[in-house]
């Protein structure tokens, strides 16, 4: 942070109330602190929770816009050491029982020019790097804040925490996920679609190299995606029906590992577990608008989408490139960061970007969670096709690296 | 949402309750940016962009500091709702707003004190305020040439109000066939910005006629930059090429009077 951003965070003029310490709530605060703007950090959870390191194998695909925000914010390079570059992805139409398909969508390695295509990097390492960097940026954090009311006036915004305190800021931002209560409180409605699908991930260590190679085999049941993780170990994510997911979940160790390898197949050699199994229902949940009175909306909290290609924090992060730039901006300009009009540009600016990969992703899971016959032959023919047109191959590509759009600052 | 009683509300001024909150009302319908002044709004990034570097690199101040423009006065002429008056108060001017309309003076004193700003507000005009011997380092003079009856005169009005070496900026609507069709056609009969009759064409003032006026006024125009509208992106931006329909210019007094 320069002089300048340090003098200004001290006056804490204007100060953004950002309630969720997860992911995109720490990632936003050291955005605003580099734009001079302070912050207080409200997580619901105790300290020692949250400091605790993650379950291993829980993993995220950053999009090579996410890696060129957290090394903007100055976090990549805690992390960078443990993380693993997705140098190849291949995508396949798999037959139940028939493993994959023979029609492969390849994104080769080198095709981008700014590098690999995204960074597997795993929760143990990403979440304490954030709150490290917390530290550094002179961000209050407040553990075991729990938010129980928040009111807005044509001054300022104040949230009432458990027990009575109050706490203001000139805008409040809602971190806190699919369930937000931020959002809630705020009297912002949400629309969805459960698919009725769950997805099973845990972390396999196989005895042959990945190679970076990325795959994603679309089944009938849901897509099972096979992500690279440093050393020979993959994170796997495998959507599937609810009752068959639940039935993936109780199984013994051994009868999971057979009913995994017929669709992981053989290449990587003799698998096994590295790590308990997670599960999560999949389903898309979006806050019908991601602003309202001295209120913005980032990550889950405006967004729910299905995790298919791991959109979902990076999307988040996309949130938190653009809101820091507009208030970055706003303060700059001598806006108030929580009034109407310059949230609104946070609202067009994110609104229908969303929308778009929203309404992608769930086509796209509706179009290959099916065993139709007449499906299945249109999407091999489409993923042939694809992968024949070497433009719009690299469209795709550069797209899934996050690197189409208009991309805040922070991530070019 | 809730809206709490009293945060952040006003404390002073409210002595008739009706009249506070028609003023409410009033200041709320100023900074709706979807409601009656959404062009204003529209406009408002990059009117500030330029009034913002204009002033920094006139005088030599970092926009990246808080405060920037601490110990400059600042005098906004037509400041309506104070929308560019808030943020030069926020930025550390010292700010006088002036508005010959009366009923927009105490709208815009009561948002100006629920956003904890303290802005100068008066019902007064540049004329008078030139003949009160007043003197600013910066007067904004935004899309109010195109309406005075005598723009030559006006600009005097405003170059005596600059103390030497002070910065005048001034935006207007060039006069073309093109503005005619966006800044009256487009603008008050097909979007419906602004009510029928707010603007006439024949005002309107070409970039070199302005330079000629502000020359004759006393001024050494540093600057012109276009303010340009996509209809694609819905968004303003600046052009140094482009000052066909909507256009700002910064000038100078002279450092030393003569």
């Amino acid at each position: 942070m320069d002089n300048a951003a340090r003098r200004r965070d001290k006056s804490a003029m204007q100060h953004a109330l950002i309630i969720g310490g997860g992911l995109n709530g720490p990632a936003l605060a050291l955005a605003l602190a580099k734009a001079g703007i302070g912050a207080t950090l409200l997580d619901a959870l105790p300290a020692e929770t949250r400091s605790a390191p993650g379950f291993d194998g829980r993993a995220y695909a950053l999009a090579a816009a996410s890696v060129k925000l957290l090394k903007a914010l100055g976090v990549w390079e805690a992390v960078a050491a443990e993380a693993q570059p997705i140098e190849e992805i291949k995508v396949t139409d798999g037959v139940a029982g028939e493993g994959a398909g023979p029609f492969w969508l390849h994104f080769e390695r080198g095709a981008l020019e700014e590098g690999p295509m995204g960074q597997m990097v795993e929760d143990r390492h990403l979440r304490p790097a954030l709150l490290a960097a917390l530290e550094g940026a002179g961000v209050t954090q407040r553990a075991g804040a729990k938010v129980i009311a928040q009111e807005t006036g044509p001054g300022g915004a104040r949230v009432t925490l458990e027990g009575g305190e109050v706490l203001e800021g000139t805008l409040i931002v809602g971190a806190d996920g699919r369930r937000s209560g931020t959002a809630m409180r705020a009297g912002l409605k949400r629309r969805g679609t459960e698919y009725g699908q769950i997805a099973v991930t845990c972390a396999v260590a196989h005895e042959r190299p990945h190679e970076g190679v990325a795959h994603q085999f679309f089944m009938p049941g849901g897509p099972l995606a096979i992500l690279p993780l440093s050393g020979n170990r993959s994170s796997i994510v495998w959507s599937e029906r609810a009752a068959r997911a639940e039935a993936l979940m109780a199984m013994e160790e051994e009868a999971f590992l057979a009913a995994l390898r017929p669709a992981f197949g053989s290449h990587l050699g003799q698998i096994s577990l590295a790590s308990k199994r997670f599960s999560y229902p999949l389903g898309l949940s979006l806050a019908e608008r991601f602003v309202a009175a001295r209120l913005a909306l980032v990550g889950d909290a405006a967004h729910g989408l299905h995790p298919l290609a791991g959109q979902g924090l990076n999307a988040g992060f996309r949130d938190v490139a653009a809101l820091a730039e507009v208030l970055g901006a706003a303060v700059r300009r001598g806006e108030d960061i929580g009034s109407a009009p310059v949230l609104a540009r946070y609202q067009s600016w994110r609104g229908f970007d969303t929308a778009a990969l929203a309404m992608a992703t769930d086509g796209f899971n509706r179009l290959f969670s099916n065993d139709n016959p007449l499906l299945r032959a249109g999407r091999r023919l489409g993923l042939g096709a694809v992968s024949a047109l070497p433009g719009l191959r690299r469209g795709l590509m550069r797209e899934a690296a996050g690197l189409t759009g208009d991309l805040p600052p922070l991530m070019r | 949402m809730t809206h709490s009683e009293g945060h952040g509300a006003v404390t002073s001024t409210a002595t008739d309750p009706a009249e506070l909150a028609k003023f409410e009302a009033m200041a709320a319908e100023w900074w709706d940016p979807e409601g009656k002044f959404k062009p204003l709004h529209m406009l408002q990034p990059v009117r500030l962009d330029y009034v913002t570097t204009q002033i920094a690199a006139e005088f030599g101040r970092d926009l990246g500091t808080e405060r920037p423009f601490e110990g400059l006065r600042l005098l906004d002429i037509g400041c309506g709702g104070g929308l560019l008056c808030e943020p030069m108060a926020r930025l550390g001017a010292d700010v006088v707003g002036v508005d010959p309309a009366a009923r927009n003076i105490p709208v815009a004193q009561l948002h100006a004190e629920q956003s904890g700003l303290q802005i100068d507000y008066r019902v007064n005009t540049a004329e008078a305020l030139a003949e009160a011997g007043e003197l600013f380092d910066v007067v904004l003079n935004m899309e109010v040439v195109e309406h005075v009856p005598d723009p030559a005169s006006y600009l005097t009005a405003c170059r005596a109000l600059l103390k030497p070496g002070g910065l005048h900026i001034c935006s207007t609507l060039n006069r073309n066939p093109k503005s005619f069709m966006m800044g009256i056609v487009g603008a008050e009969h097909v979007m419906r910005w602004l009510p029928k009759g707010t603007h006439d064409w024949r005002k309107f003032i070409t970039p070199d006629e302005l330079y000629d006026l502000l020359r004759g006024a006393g001024m050494e125009p540093v600057d012109r930059t276009g303010m340009v509208f996509n209809p694609l992106s819905w968004q303003w931006r600046l052009s140094g090429r482009d000052l066909s329909v909507n256009y700002v210019t910064a000038a100078r007094a002279p450092a030393a009077e003569v």
